[in-house]
């Protein structure tokens, strides 16, 4: 089933486009080969709520494990969430008809780490960007081969290199390819899941400068995953810190920088790299390795590394608070 | 994080002297390291950076004695480790200087170790290999070396095999295994790229807890400046093959002399202020076997002169201990 060519809509920037509503992804861990029983949960991304709006960027950082990579999965629709809600344009995502899901799938869009595993090696730039059109629209061969142009010259490549097979690019040029293809249906979201980590320091400077300058063209929101400080504030409007699956500080960018409010917000500042040798930091290492999501501590996740934990971090949960206009944490220190 | 200058010394640990390592392969001879030297004293830290194919990971091969040959050779140099030139000793006696003067840790602590061995046993091969000492003293040695890198419960974890600990503490058994020997060099390859950040930190303190405590040396390989502000007191920047600029950490930060290193520190996000945007270079590197004659920045430099694409600039000072090689100096 096709259908004809969405046109790039028009949205205003900051209008929201999807928002997740305590979301929540449990992932059931089971004993036993053939009877097998459930004998817990991971709970990998654990009552989350956040806006994307158009033109804008939200940095999702945090360690390894932190449920970042299954957000956004979810996003993606490549996995179900257990609990919880994706509205797009404030339509429910997954309870809605096939053609609305179909639609979202093509308006989400998404950018990986790796481009030497995320471009097929076997197909021409050509077909790798036209596959999304050829899929979801039907337009002639013609159109989407004019589309495919416009794609490249977008993403700073030109009509010679469209005959080409992804090995003959470096990485940095892969990674427009994969741009390209993201853009190929007139997204407006793209998740970018650590666009840059792979590509040197100075290849970096040009992919991040190009989704800034298509972000600006096009309106489309970025999720931005991220584990570098330094390239969340430049990219991000907004910037959520996740742990052990929840988002323990919200906040717009700027914000988030000058007055870093969570005990682990603070922490993952002070264990960022300086960008000056006399850069002043707060020396805050955190002891030991972030929990095991399937038995998390009791209380505030976070207590047993937090160097603020007090008696009732062990026993009560604490809830979500906004200290100032946009910015939320969940700390019972405020 | 400001080192104190008094731990360092004048004397020089190791010295490299115009250093060539080449590679033969059908396209031609890559020069992959292309005539460097440098000075390293005891208790500093050196940074080495670069992007990816600058020669960086090369120099640290050769430094070693692991270039495998053929293709590689090392064709012209001196290495002085410890007063002696190590280039020209047999490979025996190549083996006996490895780890116990000069050790490495690479990058991925997953496949530098050993899955069919506990990390006890990998300890331990490293001082039973260097240290004539009675077995139980072998264990007791290991099992200092892992309290040294704050392994908790050093005793339990050393029956551990490698799968069954986390990156983290993978990375710190890995130095434990460098710093075993107690080298005066230790040459660190990004040993913190596949770390999350707290778990970075950590270990980078760790580092630097164990150079102040036996003043090593240590070179330290990356491509990120950060490490290199957090971690360095001199800073080498390579691009393709030869080093560009060298200087103290601030020199390179305060005052980058070079059109390269300014590029590259331009083109890097800053963590403590809004960059509206940032400078990005045009262009790739020259490929490493059909090197211009000139300097192999020009076609990429905003400041190209004609001179450059004719004669390779000289290494100029720019200040005391602060060199480059650009014409744009003279």
């Amino acid at each position: 089933m096709t259908t004809t060519e969405s046109p790039a809509q028009t949205t205003e920037p900051g209008q929201v486009l999807l928002e997740a509503k305590n979301l929540k992804k449990y992932f059931p861990v089971t004993k036993g080969l053939l009877i097998s029983r459930v004998t817990g949960h991971i709970k990998a991304v654990d009552d989350i709520s956040f806006e994307l709006r158009a033109g804008e960027t939200l940095g999702v950082v945090g360690e390894s494990g932190c449920g970042k990579s299954t957000t956004a999965k979810m996003m993606l629709m490549l996995e179900e969430p257990t609990d919880g809600s994706i509205l797009f344009e404030g339509q429910d995502v997954h309870h809605t008809s096939a053609e609305v899901r179909k639609a979202y799938r093509s308006s989400v869009q998404a950018v990986f780490q790796d481009p030497w595993s995320s471009l097929n090696p076997r197909m021409r730039v050509k077909d790798i960007i036209a596959e999304p059109m050829v899929i979801n629209w039907s337009i002639s061969r013609s159109e989407q081969q004019a589309r495919v142009m416009k794609l490249l010259n977008d993403v700073g490549l030109n009509e010679y290199h469209s005959n080409l097979f992804p090995h003959e690019f470096s990485g940095g040029q892969r990674q427009r390819l994969a741009i390209a293809r993201a853009l190929a249906l007139n997204p407006r979201v793209i998740v970018l899941d650590e666009p840059v980590s792979a590509l040197d320091v100075s290849i970096r400077a040009q992919i991040m400068n190009l989704l800034k300058d298509l972000q600006k063209e096009y309106n489309v929101a970025y999720m931005l995953i991220a584990h570098d400080l330094a390239t969340v504030r430049y990219m991000c409007t907004w910037v959520a810190v996740m742990y052990l699956g929840q988002i323990v500080e919200l906040s717009p960018v700027k914000e988030l920088f000058i007055n870093p409010s969570h005990p682990y917000t603070k922490a993952l500042m002070s264990a960022a790299l300086p960008s000056h040798p006399d850069m002043e930091q707060e020396e805050i290492i955190l002891q030991g390795e972030v929990p095991s999501p399937l038995n998390p501590p009791s209380g505030c996740y976070f207590h047993p590394r937090c160097p603020a934990a007090m008696d009732r971090c062990s026993v009560e949960k604490p809830i979500t608070k906004e200290i100032s206009p946009g910015h939320s944490l969940s700390c019972h220190l405020f | 994080m400001v080192t104190t200058d008094t731990r360092i010394n004048t004397e020089t640990v190791l010295s490299v002297e115009d250093l060539r390592t080449y590679f033969t392969t059908r396209w031609g001879v890559v020069k992959a390291v292309d005539g460097i030297s440098f000075d390293l004293r005891r208790g500093e830290t050196l940074g080495i950076v670069g992007e990816s194919g600058c020669g960086k990971s090369v120099t640290m091969l050769s430094l070693m004695r692991l270039i495998p040959i053929p293709p590689g050779r090392i064709v012209s140099g001196k290495i002085i480790l410890d007063g002696e030139d190590i280039i020209p000793i047999s490979e025996q006696e190549m083996a006996r200087i490895r780890g116990s003067k000069i050790a490495l840790i690479i990058q991925d602590p997953m496949t530098s170790l050993n899955p069919v061995f506990s990390i006890g046993n990998q300890v331990e091969e490293a001082i039973r290999i260097h240290q004539d000492i009675p077995r139980r003293s072998v264990t007791e040695k290991a099992l200092e070396v892992l309290r040294k890198v704050n392994i908790p419960a050093a005793e339990q974890r050393a029956k551990d095999y490698p799968h069954q600990m986390s990156g983290g503490m993978r990375q710190r058994v890995v130095g434990a295994i460098g710093i075993s020997c107690q080298p005066q060099v230790l040459i660190a390859d990004e040993p913190t790229t596949s770390l999350d950040v707290t778990i970075q930190a950590q270990y980078l303190k760790l580092l630097k807890d164990i150079q102040r405590e036996s003043n090593l040396s240590i070179i330290f390989i990356t491509h990120d400046f950060g490490i290199v502000a957090k971690m360095c007191d001199r800073v080498a920047v390579m691009y393709a093959g030869r080093i560009v600029e060298h200087g103290s950490v601030r020199d390179i930060f305060n005052n980058p002399s070079h059109p390269y290193t300014e590029a590259l520190l331009a083109s890097v996000p800053k963590m403590d202020r809004d960059v509206d945007r940032l400078y990005s270079i045009e262009g790739q590197p020259p490929p490493l076997h059909d090197l211009p004659v000139g300097c192999a920045f020009a076609d990429r430099c905003p400041d190209v002169m004609d001179k450059c694409r004719e004669q390779y600039p000289d290494s100029l000072a720019v200040s005391d201990g602060h060199i480059a090689s650009c014409w744009k100096l003279e």
